[in-house]
């Protein structure tokens, strides 16, 4: 069959090229949506705080993903040096997910809790201070920038927007989370971890005349990985296989 | 389509396209190209017939060997910990000295110590254990908690002012700070500190602060500044600085009252893991 009529109507091409790729696009990413084995069950998930929310931004403002994955493959070396293999389920509220590509400096998927605050801070400072080998570039100015944080409640409702399960009274309490999480004395704190199970909240900058870029951007931190219950998760059960 | 046409020169087929005279050659692809080509093209096919490959409805085809890349790093993590166990078990009933005697012990307990020494402890300790401002020295023979085995493996397991309810825990006051002294007090007892860790100091500071070392310091440091371990006090005689020996390092130091936080491993490292680490410390330098 010729086909020359083709390649000379360049509208007939065009629907073409379009209709085979998204042949293509439809094969590969439509099941995703409604295969039952994409996103695992597991306990523990939830929403990010109000703050991690504003911290994952400072990370992704800052480009930490171009250095910086956020995937512990299933690879055997990987497993023994960062723990637990990543699941699907552990970046379901991620808007953009910040797996990404390259490990100019080591895997964070399960850096929550392995480094005490004031390291965090030290690092963020300096990063050679406490690694004298690291050839990361020093965030100083994260801790001298207060957050803006004026627009938290539209953030939280973009992320509802495109499917993260924020109820509407974690919404209406954004500001007031964000700002309890940070301060361990303040009043709303109890009614912020009913709102948000498993979240930490002290002053993580060491700064408490202020919030900072910096409480955000550590609160993040130290939450990533922490989240699923791996106890309760059955790693070998036929749901889990992939 | 034109009809077709040989080239002269070179006896190969034309496409029929001519632009100013000069026409376009239609060689045909190598046979190995072209053998190669579909020969990936089977392989597809077959790999979809043994591998998970096609996505479904509500599952995906499983492929005739029902491959799981989790079952297999699964099964490889089991592997190297059914390699390990043998030592790992022996590793976990020996008690610390014995290890020390034991050579093939020591070289298992020394291997996987200096492994997750590199991976959970380098960050703050550092590559060599060298420590840096504000985290520990470990190849020096300067302990806050104590550095015999046992000290060492305790400290590993329940971490310092730690999230752990056992941690060691002690606080310096920030004696500037919560305005527990006056500024003129804590100048001149900067002065004693210098003046104790045998540096020329200011004799009538050091007269005026010797009673107030008493009264605020001598309870954790011991009266002569020699700290004390059971309170993870440093000692402040020995011209080993934690915060730094200047001047204005010890009275940042007083002001503030600095105190750093060890996470505690015993909820992340298996207790086999922390005896290693503990042997592995106690090899660097300083071990008592």
């Amino acid at each position: 069959m010729s086909h020359a009529w083709l390649e000379k109507n360049s509208i007939y091409l065009l629907i073409g090229i379009i209709l085979v790729i998204a042949i293509g696009g439809a094969v590969e990413i439509a099941p995703l949506f409604w295969v039952n084995g994409t996103v695992e069950k597991v306990e523990g998930m939830r929403p990010y705080t109000p703050l991690e929310l504003e911290g994952r931004n400072i990370y992704v403002r800052e480009g930490c993903y171009v250095c910086h994955s956020q995937q512990i493959r299933t690879l055997r070396d990987e497993v023994e040096r960062y723990g637990h293999y990543s699941l699907a389920a552990e970046s379901m509220f991620d808007h953009p997910f910040q797996w990404g590509s390259e490990r100019t400096g080591p895997d964070l998927a399960r850096v929550g809790g392995k480094y005490s605050d004031e390291w965090h801070r030290a690092h963020t400072v300096d990063p050679r201070s406490v690694v004298p080998e690291s050839i990361m570039p020093p965030y100083k100015f994260l801790l001298a920038t207060k957050l803006d944080y004026r627009d938290i409640k539209k953030i939280l409702q973009a992320n509802k927007a495109v499917g993260v399960p924020y109820t509407q009274d974690q919404i209406d309490h954004a500001k007031e989370d964000l700002e309890a999480q940070a301060d361990p004395n303040a009043d709303g704190l109890d009614a912020m971890q009913k709102r948000y199970a498993k979240s930490q909240a002290r002053d993580f900058d060491g700064n408490s005349a202020e919030i900072t870029e910096g409480d955000a951007l550590i609160a993040y931190l130290q939450m990533l990985g922490t989240l699923v219950d791996f106890k309760t998760y059955r790693a070998g059960a036929p749901e889990n296989r992939r | 389509m034109s009809k077709k046409e040989i080239d002269d020169v070179s006896g190969t087929q034309t496409t029929g396209h001519e632009w100013d005279g000069i026409k376009e050659l239609d060689t045909p692809m190598p046979r190995w190209w072209l053998g190669l080509f579909w020969a990936t093209i089977v392989w597809a096919i077959g790999y979809w017939i043994v591998y998970p490959a096609w996505p479904g409805i509500s599952s995906y085809t499983h492929g005739l060997l029902d491959h799981s890349q989790r079952d297999r790093v699964t099964a490889d993590v089991a592997s190297l910990k059914a390699a390990r166990a043998d030592r790992e078990k022996a590793l976990g009933r020996a008690s610390l000295s014995d290890i020390q005697t034991n050579p093939d012990l020591l070289q298992f307990a020394m291997a996987a110590g200096k492994t997750a020494f590199g991976d959970n402890c380098a960050g703050c300790h550092g590559a060599g254990g060298q420590g840096a401002p504000g985290y520990p020295n470990l190849n020096d023979d300067v302990w806050l908690w104590g550095g015999k085995l046992g000290d060492i493996e305790h400290t590993i397991t329940v971490g310092v002012r730690s999230t752990s309810p056992q941690t060691r825990q002690s606080e310096m006051p920030g004696f500037g700070r919560d305005g527990i002294l006056k500024p003129a007090q804590i100048d001149d007892l900067v002065e004693y500190v210098v003046h104790v860790s045998d540096r020329s100091a200011d004799a009538g500071a050091v007269r005026r602060a010797t009673p107030l070392f008493a009264d605020n310091c001598a309870a954790c440091h011991g009266p002569a500044g020699r700290g004390n371990r059971t309170m993870g006090a440093p000692n402040l005689t020995d011209n080993e600085w934690e915060y730094g020996s200047t001047r204005d390092a010890i009275k940042d130091q007083i002001w503030n009252g600095h105190g750093g936080v060890m996470p505690t491993w015993g909820g992340r490292l298996s207790p086999e893991e922390i005896k290693a680490l503990a042997v592995y410390v106690h090899s660097l330098g300083g071990g008592e």
